[in-house]
């Protein structure tokens, strides 16, 4: 390892801290330092959104940013979403709907359309699509993944409603 | 019996069996980030491998110095073509009967080849070690364009080959040359096109593509040196074949070599071949004693891996005035690349391409293909091929439209004149294939009244007397398909990878409590072979798809498969389960008459259950009797419920479909919009309606890439113009339209449950139906045939030069 | 994949950027959303041995509408310039150029000032703050000064800034009347094919202002004085359309590229300023 520097981040409600050169990615720090292989590498030119994380409360790809840039962040992955006692509406829509096929573009997909349910609580169908437009898919061709979204969607706002 | 007692309804809506729409059971670690992909994989000890590339098509390598690569903290290994030369590693044997080089060997012959192998502790010492690397170079001319390429006087690539008048695939007229293979009746076919009262002629171009899943390649080989036995995980769509490979290049005995292919993210005919990087991580690992992690990256993997497609058609179709079809004469300019690395059975260096008669009854055909290397990467059968079905039905259904084209003819009606009758199944073409039940009236007249094809037809006409009255600027496609495909290979007798026959196989064990583990020699990259499978055991035996363990990829434990790809999984590693499932309920019928006190043949299957015949209260479930095979001693039967087959399938299934894509072209800008696409599909007995209308999905969406502007174009230097996802055509969900799925049902007679594959039809019929439609906006303005992609710049071109822009 | 390794700085002020680019020269680079230059780096196109994070400096966040003139902090995100209210009300076509970049995550990260200061010509702010006639505060170790838009952009990647200095800043006053920002590309994701700003105003019937400003169709983005001027005083009529989309082609000079050859995005461009003329004009 070359010269390093202290990074501290919290990620999925945990604090941790480690020596890392400033040039290691965010998705390989997540992946390989703590363990967390849900986010994955799927291009090095920052288009296909497999790497998507929460970093600060916005949808960012993992692969385009520096541990570095990350220290001091707050950040979520998939598997701060849901655990398998208490899956998210979210990862029980995309299961009902077969909004996966070989799950590797599902957790960026998952975690993006969790904080694209929080910009936007009850979007269209259009605005699913471009809400998710961040995010490649090569295997379901985007239809169930829309559904699988809105039908998230109606189902938290339903709840929403019924709590009210 | 009471109203406690389950009917047959519940029982069987129990099993979650065949034809349910099962939810997945892969989905529970898909879902929360917990797949376990290649990448995933840590072991102690752990280095990582990377490849110093050619950035030149065509150079000889005139020296490589690693000394300041090695000298870097970190650095363990740089291999080259001079270290692998004693291990007999630094070429490889393809898949196609050629050999390929794993690393330079004093030349390179395409950007992005291999060139040295650099192993460190970690990848980011490995990536700045590779920077250090010098290769002198000294560039040689270029071919990128496969006609040139056979001209005297081009340039030598394989001078490996230098001399070699015959491969192996007959002989070779030019040092550019690989194969002429051809079948049909040529003679025949010219006397037909000669005699015919109306011919059309048209070279069709099927681009160079590249499968690209989001999952690139990559493999963590470990030679355990104490145990003397080398474990490779990979992206690996025939785990079985790597292993044998690996023993017989490496000498290491095929019992100490573990193949594992854990989660694949996605396939597409990328991940079957053997590649220079797997070769190269078991060589580090061998050598340094620790695992060797490779992974590629995306420029990488689309620079250097198995490509598809690139096969110049040139097409004669001849048919009476009337409009039925006489003859059709094909010949293939088939652009290999440096290497012949198709991924094809070893007899048919053409893969399927014959099947190019499609679902038309044509008399007479020849196909002839020329296989001819180039200065790019090697390969050519990829991405939802099967062995080159896709070129074959693109061929067809752009010739259909041409000779529509040539008649004056409505091609949909065009079509129907031509198709396969129902009661000529089974059909064997001009070219030599036995189709093995079709019923293509029904799917065409269902899909042409579900678009109503005469509305638009109509409102087509109206649009072109208003474009051509200046009140609008876009004009409206229809893109027909009626596509046949050829899928599941095959017959021992005929279809080989490298001599292993394409057999599949399923190994079934019940447990004593009434569940079950079953293994197989395919391996799913997305397709949900565990949720499937599952049901097509759960039908057969009466166990709930739910208590059933479905296992594939492991060497060690799954039986000798030939993996997945070609959409062979269903037709022959589905046709395996349902046998090896019809002997577990035979050994089961003999226990459970042994229980039942009668004889065999006084009992019948009642979805979960034997039953004594005229006695309906008397019966065993098949989970009381994997309890007594476990429990009882039963005379002449062993103890144990398990079960093996090995299917050897008598012949390909041939799945069809009727597809339409209604199109609106804006021919100032050659942008477009999918306004409706209709697909139907007859993949015969449908396991997983669900899973079937995802696969639709997925392959239509890959289509639509193809057509409308993905492409690995080169310039004349050999420079790749689309190595990265910024030029390399994957379309978001905003360019994705919606699909409407639909389909027909005719079981293939020989296959034990109907079940013909369908995964790669929509990538078959998908193209042509997209393709078709930019052609059909254009045909009333003289458009006979416009190479794809049908990207903004190709079809504002096509306007431009019809004189549509003023 | 993995960029060469680089020291890296996070100064909490301005003042600290500065000093680390006045001691490394060009070996520093500053680092905002880091979505053009990351990936650089990681292709090993850029070497940089000092980067220096600007993210935590407050002075270059913000977005303030005051007395008819809006200022953007240079680290102000494209998702934080759509979200803004204020800003939808005083420059509504900021948000409609900011909607058509990229993709929602790269939003998130990429700043206004990384857009217009790198002088990539497939970046669609500079010339939109051309359109708009904006003015870059640059800040360097001589103080700050301030240079329009229009005089910013000398080549690709070759721009007014000097080394040692920083954009900090982004002002222009709050235009009225008629917008619209056209763009054409491949897909989501992608640089414009041809792209086009449009800012105008009428009165009377009769157009009394134009600006009308171009993307990725030279080497830098082109403002056209011409076509401004060929739509006013006009009543933007389809002669008079015609007329500035003829002055503004004439003013662009595209290369071929994947997306095409230079012919054909030529005629794109004549439609996307058409439409952009046309659409701001509906508007107005």
């Amino acid at each position: 390892m070359g010269k390093t520097m202290h990074i501290a981040l919290t990620v999925n409600g945990e604090a941790h801290e480690l020596l890392a050169e400033p040039r290691e990615l965010l998705i390989y720090v997540l992946r390989e330092r703590l363990n967390l292989t849900g986010p994955h590498a799927g291009c090095e030119t920052s288009h296909c959104g497999a790497c998507t994380v929460e970093m600060n409360g916005k949808s960012v790809k993992s692969c385009t940013v520096f541990a570095a840039q990350a220290n001091g962040a707050t950040i979520t992955t998939i598997e701060g979403l849901g655990s398998p006692d208490s899956l998210s509406v979210l990862q029980q829509s995309f299961r009902e709907h077969h909004g996966l096929q070989c799950g590797y573009c599902t957790p960026g997909m998952i975690t993006r359309a969790h904080r694209l349910l929080q910009e936007n609580p009850d979007p269209t169908e259009e605005e699913v699509r471009f809400g998710i437009s961040g995010n490649l898919c090569r295997c379901t061709g985007y239809q169930n993944i829309v559904k699988a979204i809105l039908a998230a969607a109606a189902t938290i706002n339903g709840a929403k409603e019924a709590a009210e | 019996m009471n109203d406690l007692t389950p009917t047959p309804q519940e029982r069987t809506a129990k099993l979650k069996g065949l034809g349910t729409s099962r939810k997945r059971v892969e989905d529970a670690r898909f879902t929360q980030g917990k797949g376990n992909y290649v990448d995933d994989i840590k072991m102690p000890g752990m280095l990582h491998g990377d490849f110093v590339r050619s950035p030149y098509a065509h150079a000889r390598v005139k020296s490589i110095n690693a000394d300041a690569a090695r000298a870097l903290p970190g650095v363990i290994a740089v291999l080259t073509a001079a270290d692998l030369a004693p291990l007999n590693l630094h070429w490889m044997p393809t898949l196609a009967g050629d050999r390929q080089m794993v690393l330079a060997d004093g030349k390179v012959l395409f950007q992005g080849q291999e060139v040295a192998f650099v192993v460190a502790t970690d990848r980011y010492v490995c990536a700045d070690a590779i920077e250090l690397v010098e290769v002198d170079y000294e560039e040689l001319p270029v071919v990128t364009d496969p006609f040139k390429a056979l001209e005297p006087g081009a340039p030598v690539l394989r001078e490996d080959l230098a001399g070699q008048t015959s491969g192996a695939h007959g002989a070779r007229r030019h040092h550019n040359h690989i194969f002429l293979w051809e079948t049909g009746d040529e003679a025949a076919t010219n006397q037909a096109i000669e005699a015919a009262e109306v011919v059309a002629e048209e070279m069709i171009y099927y681009h160079r593509v590249h499968p690209c899943p989001l999952e690139t390649c990559g493999c963590v080989a470990s030679m355990d040196k104490v145990n003397g036995k080398l474990t490779v995980f990979g992206t690996f769509q025939a785990p079985h074949v790597v292993r044998t490979v690996a023993s017989l290049l490496s000498g290491i005995e095929e019992h100490n070599i573990r193949v594992v292919s854990p989660d694949i993210g996605g396939g597409f005919g990328n991940k079957v071949g053997v590649y220079p990087g797997y070769v190269c991580s078991i060589v580090a690992s061998i050598v340094t004693g620790k695992p060797v992690k490779w992974i590629e990256d995306r420029m990488d993997n689309l620079m250097a891996t198995a490509f598809a497609r690139d096969y110049w058609m040139k097409g004669r179709i001849s048919a009476t005035k009337d409009g039925k079809i006489t003859g059709l004469h094909c010949h293939v300019t088939a652009d290999h690349g440096a290497f012949d690395a198709c991924a094809d059975p070893t007899k048919f260096p053409a893969g399927f391409f014959h099947i190019c008669t499609g679902s038309y009854d044509i008399p007479v055909a020849y196909v002839g293909v020329d296989g001819v290397y180039t200065n790019k990467a090697p390969g050519g059968v990829a991405y939802r091929c099967s062995f080159r079905v896709t070129e074959a039905a693109y061929f067809i259904e752009r010739m259909i439209e041409v000779l529509a084209i040539e008649l004056g003819m409505d091609a949909a009606e065009l079509r129907a004149k031509n198709f396969i009758r129902k009661d000529r199944f089974p059909y064997t073409s001009a070219l030599g294939w036995e189709y093995d039940s079709g019923d293509y009236h029904t799917a065409w007249d269902k899909a042409l009244a579900a678009v109503d094809y005469a509305g638009l037809r109509r409102e087509q006409a109206e649009r072109v007397a208003a474009f051509k009255r200046g009140e609008t600027r876009k004009l409206l496609g229809i893109g027909l398909t009626h596509f046949t495909e050829i899928v599941g290979a095959g017959p021992v007798k005929n279809c080989d990878i490298l001599g292993m026959g394409m057999f599949d196989s399923c190994e079934i064990r019940i447990h004593p409590t009434g569940s079950a583990i079953a293994r197989l020699g395919t391996i799913s990259q997305g397709q949900g072979h565990a949720t499937t499978f599952a049901q097509i055991l759960a039908t057969e035996i009466g166990l709930p798809a739910d208590s059933i363990t479905i296992e594939e990829g492991d060497t060690d434990t799954a039986p000798y498969g030939l993996g997945t790809y070609g959409s062979r999984s269903t037709p022959v590693a589905g046709a395996a389960t349902a046998m090896a499932g019809r002997k577990i309920r035979a050994k089961a019928q003999m226990i459970a008459a042994w229980l039942l006190e009668v004889h065999d043949g006084d009992l019948e299957w009642d979805i979960d259950r034997f039953v004594v015949k005229g006695a309906p209260e008397r019966f065993k479930t098949m989970k009381d009797i994997a309890y007594a095979a476990y429990h009882n001693a039963i005379p002449g039967i062993e103890p144990g419920l398990e079960a093996v087959s090995y299917y050897d399938p008598p012949n390909m299934t041939y799945p069809f479909g009727a597809y339409v894509c209604v199109m609106e072209i804006d021919v100032d800008t050659g942008t477009h919009e999918v306004r409706q696409f209709y697909a139907l599909d007859d993949c015969g007995t449908r396991i997983n309606p669900m899973i079937i209308e995802g696969q639709v999905h997925g392959g239509l969406t890959e289509a639509l890439a193809i057509a409308m502007g993905q492409e690995i174009a080169y310039d004349e230097i050999g420079n790749c113009k689309n190595s990265t996802l910024m030029d390399f055509f994957l379309p978001t969900a905003v360019e994705t339209p919606h699909y409407t799925t639909d389909y027909t049902e005719t079981p293939s007679p020989h296959h034990p449950i109907g079940a013909k594959g369908v995964g790669e039809s929509p990538n078959v019929g998908g193209v042509p139906a997209f393709s078709n439609a930019v052609h059909d906006a254009f045909r009333a303005f003289g458009l006979r045939q416009a190479h794809m992609p049908h990207d903004h710049w190709r079809i504002w071109k096509i306007a431009n030069q019809l004189g549509l822009h003023g | 994949m993995i960029a060469a390794a680089f020291e890296y700085h996070r100064p909490a002020h301005l003042k600290g950027a500065l000093g680390v680019l006045a001691e490394y020269g060009d070996d520093a680079r500053v680092l905002a959303g880091g979505h053009s230059l990351i990936p650089m780096m990681k292709l090993r196109m850029a070497a940089v041995g000092h980067l220096v994070d600007l993210q935590d400096i407050a002075d270059l966040k913000g977005i303030r509408v005051a007395g008819g003139r809006v200022t953007i902090g240079a680290m102000t995100t494209q998702h934080e310039m759509i979200a803004s209210a204020d800003l939808a009300r005083a420059a509504p076509i900021i948000a409609e150029a900011a909607v058509q970049i990229a993709d929602p995550q790269v939003r998130y990260m990429g700043t206004v000032g990384g857009n217009v200061a790198n002088g990539d010509p497939g970046n669609d702010m500079p010339g939109l703050m051309q359109c708009l006639n904006a003015t870059f505060t640059l800040v360097g170790p001589d103080g700050s000064r301030e240079v329009a838009a229009r005089d910013f952009y000398h080549s690709a990647y070759v721009t007014a800034r000097e080394d040692g200095e920083i954009l900090t800043q982004i002002s222009f006053a709050a235009p009225t009347g008629g917008y619209a920002y056209e763009k054409q590309k491949r897909k989501i994701g992608d640089y414009a094919t041809a792209a086009c700003a449009v800012q105008l105003t009428k009165a009377g019937g009769k157009v009394t202002s134009a600006a009308v400003a171009m993307t990725n169709l030279a080497d830098t983005p082109v403002f056209s004085d011409a076509a401004g001027a060929a739509l006013v005083g006009t009543s933007g009529d389809a002669a008079a359309v015609k007329a500035a989309v003829t002055a503004a082609v004439a003013a662009i000079s595209p290369t071929g590229d994947n997306r095409g050859p230079a012919e054909f995005k030529r005629h794109i461009a004549g439609i996307i300023i058409g439409r952009a003329i046309t659409r701001a004009l509906s508007r107005a």
